[in-house]
């Protein structure tokens, strides 16, 4: 039951994060159209590290 | 985190290490290595090639523009030429027309010299003529015996009717 | 000639496809456990034990199972050696010999010692023992884990795509040697190789060094991406799903950025310059405990967690099928479970290459922390 709570609000804290991410790099890809591919690969490494953390965290609780 | 480490098998872990390193090992040897070279040599002959052309087209402009050069020396060459030519022809034109002058002047003064030189000897003539005619008149007029003033101005009158003055 | 041969291939292709595809939907619908309705699976935790079975290793290679009209269970599959390194020596026999039983009440007994197999997972069973017991968070109490270095279904799996990696890779480099630029399958491979190269490995690590260790990289790259693919297929490999494969994976990357790691690097690592002194050696751990443990962890867990939750989303709703059978009768059911399936599959196909990129993408990175010069900074 707990572990449930606990991966409830990784779930979350993982998807502001990541909506953080997605956001800000539309928005940068929005005002600087020509930077996109530099963009996503950062934003793509900066997930995936994110998604390792909240990964961790997921299995800890398992 | 229990049931995760219960799931780990050591044993896969370790046969997973050994063919990973052998397929690592293997694949550098036999595909890596010839691949990136190739590509590599691939890639830098292209650059080369690329730097050859960008050689070639400079070299191109030089020459073009040598050409240019050579095509403007040679039309200046040809204006300066020509610019003497025609100042060449002018002048022998003026020369030509200042010694045709001189001649014609020469000749006109010779002709007119001439002329005067024919005239002086023309008139040399009348005047012997004349001398000659008054002479020959009064040796008539003389040899007639005139017997009258009438008839002697009429004798006059008739020889002089024969001389023309020329 | 040529015409014939590829001819052949094609049938060999499709026919492999059609008959796969048929297993997979044998396999989605029955299930090995012998049970009284013959093994069917049919509720919500029937299937939850079927998924959690299959993305685990299997020590035998089974293509599909049925059961017969006489109500017995029928196993389509070749089984594979199981080299045990027990306390007393090494220990081999084929899989069959379990006869497909997973919850120890076959207890094979090899070389003086009693073997059942629990879990997909080999237990030893105590001298004189003659039937695992079990207490009641189902631990086995008589019986421990051997060390066990089989052929299971994941080794088979990295055999395969290791010799398909080595036979394509080696065909390209060997088509350089008479042609500038490769023919038919290869002119495919090329572009990868380049990509990997070009947007990986030498934007990350940097131009200087990058040439020592694209070698790996795109070893990784390709045996990460060919396994997530093959995971797809209904096989049903789950190699990288495995964490004894990503682990070694990991530590693979951990070891190479140790090893290669620069003077500079470490002396940041262990003594910082341009902090106070006492802060130094809370920063050595911190830093110290990121390289050593937090990247290789977070390389291992996030490529099994993502392909993991891949299998079993895609199998979960595979299950639609037959749990939601009542209340949406069975077209709807398995309408639905299609359509989810499919488009959650293609998912899956971009994640294949996602993880695989990103595991390269990071281990350059790492990589490229560990031997770019410090010396510019100060």
């Amino acid at each position: 039951m707990y572990n449930l709570i606990g991966a409830g609000l990784i779930v979350i804290g993982a998807g502001i994060g990541l909506g953080q991410i997605g956001g800000k790099a539309m928005e940068g890809i929005a005002r600087q159209p020509e930077a996109t591919g530099k963009i996503q690969t950062a934003m793509i490494i900066i997930a995936a590290l994110l998604e390792g953390l909240a990964f961790g965290a997921l299995f800890l609780g398992k | 985190m229990e049931t995760l480490l219960n799931d780990f098998s050591p044993g896969l872990f370790a046969v997973v290490t050994i063919l990973l390193l052998a397929l690592i090992a293997l694949m550098v040897k036999f595909a890596w290595k010839p691949i990136l070279n190739s590509l590599e040599e691939r890639e830098s002959g292209i650059e080369n090639a690329l730097a050859a052309a960008e050689n070639a087209r400079k070299e191109m402009q030089n020459l073009q523009a040598d050409n240019e050069k050579l095509i403007k020396e040679a039309r200046a060459e040809r204006d300066a030429m020509m610019k003497e030519a025609r100042e060449i022809r002018d002048k022998m034109i003026a020369d030509a027309k200042e010694d045709a002058k001189e001649v014609t002047a020469s000749l006109i003064e010779k002709a007119q010299a001439s002329i005067e030189h024919e005239k002086q000897s023309a008139l040399a003539e009348i005047k012997k003529n004349v001398a000659e005619l008054s002479i020959g008149i009064a040796e008539s007029v003389i040899k007639k015996e005139l017997s009258s003033k009438k008839d002697q101005l009429e004798l006059v009158e008739g020889l002089l009717k024969d001389v023309t003055l020329n | 000639m040529k015409i014939a041969q590829k001819s052949i291939k094609f049938i060999l292709i499709v026919a492999v496809a059609l008959f796969t595809s048929v297993n997979f939907a044998a396999i989605s619908e029955k299930n090995q456990d012998d049970q009284n309705d013959g093994g069917r699976v049919n509720t919500k935790e029937e299937v939850e034990a079927y998924i959690l079975h299959h993305i685990k290793d299997s020590h035998d290679f089974s293509l599909f199972s049925y059961t017969s009209d006489e109500g017995e269970r029928k196993h389509v599959g070749f089984p594979l050696p199981i080299i045990l390194w027990t306390s007393e020596g090494l220990v081999t026999f084929m899989s069959s010999e379990f006869h497909h039983n997973d919850d120890g009440h076959e207890i094979v007994e090899k070389g003086g010692f009693k073997f059942a197999k629990i879990h997909s997972k080999i237990y030893e069973l105590d001298k004189g023992a003659s039937e695992v017991t079990f207490d009641e968070t189902h631990h086995a109490t008589n019986a421990h884990k051997v060390l066990d270095f089989s052929i299971t279904k994941s080794v088979v799996g990295v055999l395969l795509i290791g010799l398909l990696l080595l036979f394509w890779f080696s065909r390209l480099a060997r088509q350089y040697k008479t042609q500038k630029i490769p023919t038919g399958f290869a002119r495919v491979l090329e572009p990868l190789v380049i990509y990997v190269r070009d947007e990986i490995a030498r934007p990350n690590i940097g131009e200087k060094h990058y040439r020592r260790f694209t070698g790996y990289l795109l070893t990784v790259f390709f045996f990460i991406w060919l396994l997530n693919l093959a995971g797809l297929t209904p096989l049903g490999f789950n190699v990288t799903g495995q964490l004894a494969v990503t682990a070694c994976l990991a530590i693979f990357t951990l070891v190479i950025y140790s090893v290669s790691g620069t003077k500079g690097y470490w002396m940041h690592m262990i003594w910082m310059p341009g902090v106070p002194v006492l802060i130094r050696p809370v920063l050595a751990i911190i830093e110290l405990a990121g390289a050593l443990l937090i990247k290789p962890f977070s390389l291992l867990v996030r490529l099994f967690a993502n392909i993991s939750a891949g299998h079993i989303v895609v199998m979960s709703l595979i299950a639609i099928m037959f749990t939601l059978k009542q209340s949406l009768g069975i077209v709807g059911a398995t309408g639905l479970s299609l359509v989810l399936s499919f488009f959650i599959t293609l998912i899956e196909v971009l994640v294949a290459f996602l993880q695989a990129y990103i595991f390269t993408m990071l281990s350059a990175l790492f990589i490229g922390m560990a031997v770019e010069d410090h010396a510019e900074h100060h």
